[in-house]
């Protein structure tokens, strides 16, 4: 078997509201593939559907070689979960977390015990086995889940937004885990608006937008497809920027975006438009040349930057 | 199975805090034991040709197990289901939402028998059970308890704040236990409050409760535990299909 999950034509409403549009994908065996996307794009809603919290009312998705409506516990035994939303038992010990999880995935109590110091040993919380869930850091919630997730050494881990809200210290530690697992041949799905996280980790992105699939490629391929190489940032206010600028960078071949009050220009050779811009009345001081990455991608794509 | 796995986080949850749900329920039917048997018991005569305190007692032992699946099921789960998110927790994993919605009625089940048999030992070392026949209690709490796991979980499906839980307890609880025949028989009452007690599960679980601990169980008694069960799988399918579309959308 090759694909580990396959959508065609998923649609899911919400009262009035179209939250998917129609999506198509499919997820090969040990691939690691984002999907990346402003808040209600569409994202978490197409995860729980993956892994079981949201049924298939339109259209088709095989999970794990069986098409499902609501994917059933046979098929949940073998996919690890980490939710947007942190939601580990507060009642229960950090090491209680895994324990009781492991229970309910038939683990025995003794085999519980030792996958769950394996696991706190992996995520690096070997000393917070006996604290209490509010007693942790944000950072070290979100390895306790990620950790939670792999109790039952799945084969594929879905991840929704595994390192909003971390510092880049913690970001980097779940990354370095999450290859880790790649490279064990676990299929990953995640979700991210961060777009050095895409790039970092997946092999290949779906971007996502109001409930549907704009674009899809590994990230490099991203950029080649939808943007000119080289970037140049225009940091002056709009107001400030000269009149006719956005025709001449065009004329030369150029492209230009503003987004919000961002201007972007773009080109194929990025020196010879910068050399231009003094002659154009823009100091070159007020602009920034660097090469063209996912960031430009996602902002033509859609319109609107990065989200914090 | 799964609803069984479901129970088992339960009852590591129960492993480390039973104390505090021993307090709740345990002490407030002791003292309204204390304070009913001897109060009123002073001035009320032989009821049916019991002390007053004797018939009391099997009142507290069902009102603490109603209290025990009550509370679990509603407040308990209240707070797992909308503040906690264990249930979501536990739906990624190798359950359904059946499972999770039964394991936790299980869980109150089992805390009723647990609690209303705690307070039975108390009553009978006060030497207020005459018959070994109050042995069969246990069970009878255990369905009482499935009953009202059932109808505090069919209430909690609805809600969406915790508040309103009070009236759950003010309006249902609440005539339950005044009119269902705990504190006072319930020829007392004008006719159709006593018809409206056939509704009333606690009225069916202390009739029978009564009659075991004097040791007078009698084949006319099977009649309310019929009712008991009758109430119960009427009610049961509601909260499930409830929390399930809830859960999963
Ligand atoms: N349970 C729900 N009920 C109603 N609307 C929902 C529900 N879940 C998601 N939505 C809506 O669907 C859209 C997509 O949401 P979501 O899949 O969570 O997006 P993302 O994860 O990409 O931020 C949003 O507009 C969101 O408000
Ligand atoms: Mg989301």
């Amino acid at each position: 078997m090759n694909n580990v999950v396959t959508a065609e034509n998923l649609g899911k409403c919400y009262g009035d509201l179209r939250a998917l549009k129609g999506v198509s994908f499919s997820i090969a065996e040990g691939e690691c593939c984002g999907f990346l996307g402003h808040n209600g794009a569409g994202k978490s809603t197409t995860m729980r559907m993956i892994y079981g919290l949201s049924t298939v009312d339109e259209g088709r998705l095989t999970v794990l070689g069986r098409s499902v409506r609501l994917t059933p516990p046979d098929i949940k035994s073998l996919i690890g979960v980490v939710p947007q939303e942190d939601n580990l038992d507060p009642d229960l010990t950090v090491a209680e977390n895994l324990e009781v999880y492991g229970g309910l995935f038939g683990l025995r109590r003794r085999e519980a015990a030792e996958r769950t110091r394996e696991l706190l040993a992996f995520m690096g919380l070997e000393d917070k086995t006996r604290a209490r869930v509010d007693e942790l850091s944000g950072g070290l919630k979100r390895r306790l889940v990620i950790a939670r997730a792999l109790i039952n050494r799945p084969r594929l881990v879905v991840l929704d937004e595994p390192t909003t809200g971390l510092d880049p210290q913690a970001r980097h530690l779940v990354w370095q885990k999450l290859r880790t697992l790649k490279a064990e041949g676990v299929t990953l799905i995640l979700t991210t608006h961060y777009m050095e996280e895409a790039t970092q980790l997946c092999d290949r992105l779906l971007v996502m937008h109001e409930g549907t699939i704009l674009a899809e490629g590994s990230p490099r391929q991203l950029i080649e497809r939808h943007t000119l190489p080289w970037a140049i940032e225009v940091l002056v206010p709009l107001e400030q920027v000269p009149p006719g600028l956005n025709d001449k960078v065009t004329e030369a071949g150029g492209e230009v975006l503003q987004v919000v009050d961002g201007l972007f220009l773009y080109a194929a050779d990025g020196e010879a438009l910068w050399s231009r811009l003094g002659s154009w009345g823009l100091s070159p001081h007020a602009c920034f040349l660097r090469p063209a990455n996912l960031e430009d991608v996602f902002l033509k794509l859609t319109g609107k930057g990065e989200e914090d | 199975m799964g609803a069984l796995r479901v129970l088992n986080r339960h009852l590591r949850v129960f492993g480390r805090t039973w104390q505090h749900s021993a307090m709740f329920n345990v002490i407030e039917p002791l003292l309204y034991l204390a304070a009913f048997g001897f109060g009123m018991g002073a001035l009320v005569q032989d009821i049916e040709g019991m002390s007053y305190l004797e018939f009391l007692a099997p009142g507290m032992v069902t009102l603490s197990a109603m209290y025990a699946a009550t509370f679990e099921c509603s407040y308990g789960t209240f707070v797992r289901l909308q503040y906690q998110k264990t249930f979501l927790a536990m739906l990624a994993g190798p359950v359904t939402a059946r499972d999770v919605i039964l394991g936790e009625m299980l869980y109150g089940t089992l805390k009723s028998a647990l609690f209303g048999t705690v307070i039975l030992a108390v009553v009978a070392a006060l030497g207020l059970i005459r018959s070994p026949q109050a042995l069969a209690i246990p069970l009878l709490l255990a369905l009482q308890g499935a009953v009202f796991a059932a109808l505090a979980m069919w209430y909690t499906a609805y809600i969406s704040n915790i508040d309103y839980l009070n009236y759950y307890v003010t309006l249902a609880v609440l005539p339950f236990f005044l009119f269902g025949g705990l504190y006072f028989p319930v020829s007392t009452l004008p006719a159709w409050v006593q018809a409206a007690n056939y509704l009333n599960p606690l009225f069916h679980s202390v009739e029978v409760c009564r009659a075991l601990a004097l040791g007078q169980a009698a084949a006319g008694l099977w009649l309310h535990v019929g009712l008991l069960v009758a109430i119960g799988a009427l009610v049961l399918p509601a909260p499930l299909r409830l929390m399930e579309k809830r859960l999963i959308n």
